[in-house]
């Protein structure tokens, strides 16, 4: 197996440690979370500090780059309008988080445990990004 | 350790994960941005991406099968909620181009505009399906 993909592993593997100890894995404390006129619980404001502080100052020095190490270029997306596309399916994204609880990561990191919900939400998750393709093509 | 510090912790832990993987490989740990290359493939693209979520899945999975207390599994959920919240954040996350991670993680780490607008709206639209189900309804 070549770096690259050794490097995408080892990332996934921390990636989906972090969600599994941060709680979001959990869709009852994200719910709490998400409660903030009830029962708010606020611990998890400090994953995504957490991370957005750990890339907010390592992202600088990686893209001061010129390329990564195990690539030829840095593949970030250079779209800069903020357009109905982009705050109709992220208000669309927010909807379903609030009623499960899930967004995508912590949900594919419930398969690992066979999660009930998991099992659920994940299938219908690939066929919602389905249909969006499908009716993109229309 | 209590509930705020393993939310740092993870939170920390994500943050590096997604450095390495800009770091050295040059792309943005957004997992429906990866999983949609998944569905979508193109070639040369996808192995990487299918070795992310194979670790993403087995390291998650680990943790909260090994942690005591770490696997809470909710009982009676109900299942066509389940199935309506999965098509919304497939379809949206498609819609809007990225999710918690790409566009909060990611996005805001290297201080886009763009995804300070996602997550601020995910956000809010999250927080008041939560205050409608929970408040208005009095469901789940």
């Amino acid at each position: 197996m070549t770096h690259f993909l050794w490097a995408a592993l080892v990332a996934g593997v921390l990636f989906g440690v972090g969600l599994a100890m941060s709680g979001m894995t959990d869709p009852q404390r994200v719910l709490g979370f998400l409660d903030i006129f009830g029962d708010f619980d606020p611990a998890l404001l400090f994953v995504l500090g957490g991370a957005v502080a750990v890339t907010g100052i390592a992202f600088r020095f990686v893209l001061r780059r010129l390329a990564p190490v195990f690539a030829d270029s840095f593949q970030i997306s250079h779209l800069r309008s903020v357009d109905r596309q982009l705050l109709g399916g992220a208000a669309l994204f927010g909807i379903g988080w609030g009623i499960a609880g899930y967004c995508p990561g912590p949900a594919l990191a419930g398969l690992g445990v066979l999660s009930r919900e998991a099992l659920w939400f994940v299938p219908a998750m690939v066929a919602g990004a389905l249909i969006h393709r499908a009716l993109v093509r229309v | 350790m209590n509930s705020w510090t393993t939310a740092l912790a993870g939170g920390l832990l994500i943050g590096v994960a997604a450095t390495i993987l800009l770091a050295f490989n040059g792309r943005v740990a957004g997992v429906s941005g990866i999983v949609n290359g998944v569905l979508l493939p193109r070639r040369g693209d996808v192995a990487w991406r299918v070795l992310f979520l194979v670790g993403l899945v087995a390291g998650g999975g680990m943790y909260l099968a090994l942690v005591p207390g770490a696997y809470a599994p909710r009982a009676g959920f109900s299942v066509p909620a389940l199935v309506a919240a999965g098509l919304l954040v497939g379809f949206g996350t498609r819609m809007g181009n990225g999710c918690t991670s790409g566009h909060g993680v990611c996005g805001l780490g290297r201080f886009s505009l763009r995804s300070l607008a996602a997550v601020l709206t995910f956000m809010a639209t999250a927080i008041a399906t939560t205050f409608v189900i929970r408040h208005v309804w009095n469901w789940a």
